[in-house]
């Protein structure tokens, strides 16, 4: 009996529609995404990087941890005495379709070199164009050290 | 030796242990782990680490277990709670002024330092003041040096002394100012030097050429065996991405114990040298062309059969490298037999033929090589022990140095050998023939035997000085005395008449001969039927053909060269240039395109090195040692022996459907089983009157062979300065 009144009154449809209604005058939370953008922390996982010393030289030091490390196999570093003498690298390709952005790399550096930056748009048009060689590393170290470095100072209290 | 046992105790288990042996070994024997960074099995014991401290019953102190002996009733803990906190101060103290530059260190991952501080190590330093630094040295183009990262256990330093007899490094100052240092400014250049890289513990010793390259973890590891000397050195090569980065030693206590020589190790800088062959290439004119494997296959074969068809398999010459693998010399005796020609040789710096007939089938040293370091005595006819063969020369001085062995020489001149020398005979204007005869003669007469018969114009009018009957008695007596003919007596022009009087004196004197060939499978190649006079295991040749340097000399209308033969291997004489390069048809088989290889050749067709091949290497004592090879080879170069086979194939010739170099070794090893000839060094040779000769051609330490004349580490040594590149000098 209960149910023949349920059913003739409509009322799991009213029920549904209840949903519907409060939905329609709360405030909304649709961020327009690219005029709009989420926060992001300072630990996001994006694009890499290779940092240079205020002084410009490399940070990094060849000592293939990252590439050790590296779960996915993405990262491939040639090495060779630099023309001063220190240990450089003379490749370092990080293939951006195996990498997974786990940031073991950067966990592994030993020297803050290898970093993974909050950029997180980007795409490649042709082939090849997947393959962050060091030169794209290091320029993108130079373009975003600000934000690379404020980063950094912020997580340091967690560490 | 005492074989006397003592009942001992570690850890709680009871053992049996020789007395006198240090706690060290006995649990080495018997699998218990002593942490050590001064202890190394082959060097005398220098406690000075303290890393292996372990608790002694009723001692009052943690002892060094390298310097302790057992003795009866000794109950040891190498684990208990003394032991550990006494090995945990231990490292604290030695990491006090280690670097903490492990990530560009090229130790790293394969650091003693690093795994036992990963085992012993505090997590955090409580030293908090500076560290002291040294300047490293420069020790030449082998060894770099971080000396900073020195924890002073003077392995090296002990190296020096008892190995290679050159103390170049020692210990100055004391305290936290000792300091590992050449004294004075200078290289080492000793011909084993360069493992005190592996001795170091650490990473203040490494190499050179590999510096900074590649990481130890991120390398594959395969067998070698060294080309480049009788001795067949056992190597391990580590391989990235396909590329050899580096050679170290592989132990073989029957062979080369844990040494290698430089020569092994730094040979691998050569293989990608700027004229490494990569392409096949085919000559139209003057111009050389790249093309595809089957082109330059079909023109070799063609050229060949072109020269044979017109002009008579006669006129076909082929010569291979002792360097090279037994299965490419035995496809390379039967493709010459195939074409009907006997015009093959290996034997590429020999002079002297007259008495080829009584070689022995394989130019062998008949004893073991770990059995030289017993001999009582050792006579040594025309050899540059130190610089020919490293690894003999140290088998030799370390019987002169610990067992007392009387070692002496007969040479051109007198070399610097670092060991007590019972008589060094240089010819000076008497000849080493003369200075021979002389030994042979005193040891006749000391035991009133007849001279031979055909020794007898050799023996005329020869009388013995004291020194000679000095150098006789060395080797009257003992367990095994042993006569070696090293290579400036095999390139020697009197060369029959030191064979006859060596073997000889080996028969008056009871005493082993042996050859210390050039080349590390000059065994392999006499074995495999490399020679114009014989076939596999030494089978007579019916018509003998041209040796090498008659062939050289006929300006015959093909050769074929195998193994990366360039002038530097021969012996220089103008002829060759003319013969090569007026030759119809030259197929060269070889790793590298040089300048002298695209004035004379045909068609270059692109060969592996030593380890990129499969391939089976027979030294001295005729120890067949078969390798998978390592690397990948460079470009387009193609194992030599498959070279060959298809060469086979595209001749037209049956029997070359070999799939494996393994079929290759096979097939020559049933061949050798069903029959080896039976020559014996002894046989009779008339030797004419001796004259006072000397004319022998040295061939420098790193002028040996194609590929260790690219190397540049090398080559910058003062030995490879010395000789140069072209590898000759009187």
């Amino acid at each position: 009996m209960r149910s023949f009144i349920k059913t003739f009154f409509l009322w799991e449809l009213l029920q549904g529609l209840r949903v519907t209604l409060r939905a329609f005058f709360a405030p909304k939370f649709t961020v327009y995404y690219p005029e709009e953008k989420t926060p992001q922390s300072p630990r996001y996982r994006g694009l890499h990087a290779l940092r240079r010393y205020a002084n410009g030289q490399e940070r990094c030091i060849a000592c293939k941890l990252c590439e050790a490390v590296c779960p996915a196999a993405a990262i491939t570093i040639e090495s060779d005495v630099s023309a001063d003498g220190t240990r450089r690298t003379t490749r370092y390709d990080i293939d951006l379709f195996k990498c997974i952005y786990c940031g073991f790399c950067e966990e592994a550096c030993p020297v803050d070199a290898i970093v993974e930056t909050r950029i997180h748009e980007y795409h490649m048009e042709n082939r090849g164009e997947n393959i962050m060689t060091k030169d794209k590393l290091l320029a993108m170290g130079e373009r975003y050290e600000a934000m690379i470095a404020a980063d950094k100072a912020a997580d340091a209290r967690y560490r | 030796m005492s074989e006397e046992l003592v009942n001992i105790e570690v850890d709680g288990v009871p053992m049996k242990a020789r007395k006198n042996a240090m706690v060290i070994q006995v649990t080495d024997a018997s699998g218990v782990y002593v942490p050590r960074f001064c202890y190394h099995d082959k060097l005398s014991i220098a406690a000075n680490c303290r890393m292996c401290l372990v608790e002694v019953e009723k001692a009052p102190k943690p002892l060094p277990a390298c310097a302790t002996p057992v003795a009866e009733g000794m109950k040891i803990f190498t684990k208990s709670p003394r032991a550990i906190s006494a090995q945990k101060a231990a490292m604290e103290f030695l990491l006090i002024n280690h670097p903490l530059d492990c990530p560009i260190c090229d130790q790293g991952g394969e650091c003693e330092l690093q795994d036992l501080a990963m085992g012993f190590g505090r997590d955090v330093s409580r030293y908090a003041e500076r560290k002291r630094v040294f300047k490293d040295e420069n020790l030449g183009p082998l060894v770099s040096t971080d000396m900073t990262r020195c924890i002073h256990c003077t392995r090296c330093v002990r190296f020096g002394q008892e190995i290679a007899g050159i103390p170049v490094l020692g210990t100055i100052g004391r305290g936290e100012q000792t300091m590992i240092s050449t004294f004075i400014e200078q290289s080492i250049d000793h011909e084993l030097s360069a493992n005190i890289i592996d001795l170091c513990p650490v990473g203040a010793l490494n190499n050179k050429p590999y510096r900074y390259r590649a990481r130890a973890w991120e390398m594959t590891q395969a067998p070698l065996v060294s080309p480049h000397d009788c001795v067949g050195t056992n190597l391990s090569a580590h391989v990235l991405r396909g590329r050899v980065m580096r050679i170290v030693p592989r132990a073989n206590e029957a062979i080369n114990e844990s040494w290698i020589a430089d020569r092994d190790r730094f040979s691998c800088e050569g293989f990608y040298s700027a004229d490494r062959a990569v392409k096949p290439m085919i000559r139209h004119g003057g111009d050389w062309r790249e093309v595809d494997w089957e082109t330059a296959l079909e023109a070799a074969a063609r050229g060949l059969q072109q020269v044979v068809r017109e002009a008579g398999p006669a006129q076909v010459g082929l010569l291979a490298s002792p360097i090279a693998s037994l299965e490419e010399l035995a496809l390379t005796a039967k493709i010459a037999r195939a074409l009907g020609t006997n015009n093959l040789d290996h034997r590429l710096r020999r002079v002297d033929f007259r008495d080829q007939a009584n070689d022995p089938v394989a130019p062998m040293l008949g004893c073991a090589i770990a059995e030289i370091e017993r001999a009582a005595g050792v006579l040594v006819v025309g050899s540059n022990l130190r610089k020919e063969v490293p690894l003999i020369a140290h088998r030799v001085r370390q019987g002169a140095v610990r067992r007392g062995a009387k070692v002496s020489f007969i040479n051109p001149r007198s070399y610097d050998v670092r060991f007590p020398v019972a008589a060094s005979l240089t010819s000076n204007g008497l000849g080493m023939a003369q200075h021979l005869a002389a030994v042979l003669a005193a040891s006749l007469n000391a035991q009133g035997r007849p001279r031979p018969a055909n020794l007898a114009a050799a023996l005329e009018g020869v009388t013995p000085s004291a020194q000679h009957e000095a150098v006789a008695a060395t080797l009257a007596a003992g367990d095994l005395r042993v006569i070696l003919l090293g290579a400036l007596a095999q390139h020697h022009a009197a060369y029959s008449e030191l064979r006859a009087l060596a073997a000889a004196l080996a028969d008056a004197t009871g005493a082993q001969l042996g050859f210390l060939p050039e080349g590390g499978n000059a065994v392999g190649a006499a074995l495999a039927g490399v020679l114009p006079h014989r076939a596999i295991g030494g089978r007579t040749v019916a018509a003998p053909g041209l040796n090498v340097v008659e062939m050289l000399a006929a300006r015959l209308k093909a050769y074929v060269l195998v193994g990366g033969i360039e002038p530097a291997d021969l012996v220089p004489s103008p002829a060759i240039d003319a013969s090569l390069r007026g030759a119809d048809c030259v197929v060269a088989i070889t790793p590298y395109a040089s300048e002298d290889v695209l004035a004379s050749a045909s068609v270059i067709l692109p060969s592996a090195v030593f380890a990129e091949t499969s391939g089976t290497w027979v030294n001295a004592e005729g120890r067949w040692q078969s390798v998978a090879g390592a690397a990948k080879p460079a470009g387009e170069a193609r194992p030599a022996w498959k070279i060959l086979r298809v060469l086979g194939n595209l001749l037209g010739f049956a029997g070359f459907e070999y799939v494996s170099s393994e079929e290759v070794r096979d097939e020559l090893r049933r061949e050798l089983d069903s029959y080896v000839g039976g020559v014996t060094a002894a046989a009779a040779f008339a030797a004419g009157r001796l004259a006072a000769m000397d004319v022998t051609r040295e061939v420098t330490i790193y002028g040996v062979d194609a590929i260790v004349r690219r190397s540049a580490p090398l080559q910058a040594t003062i030995d490879g300065r010395k000789g140069g590149a072209g590898g000759g000098g009187a």
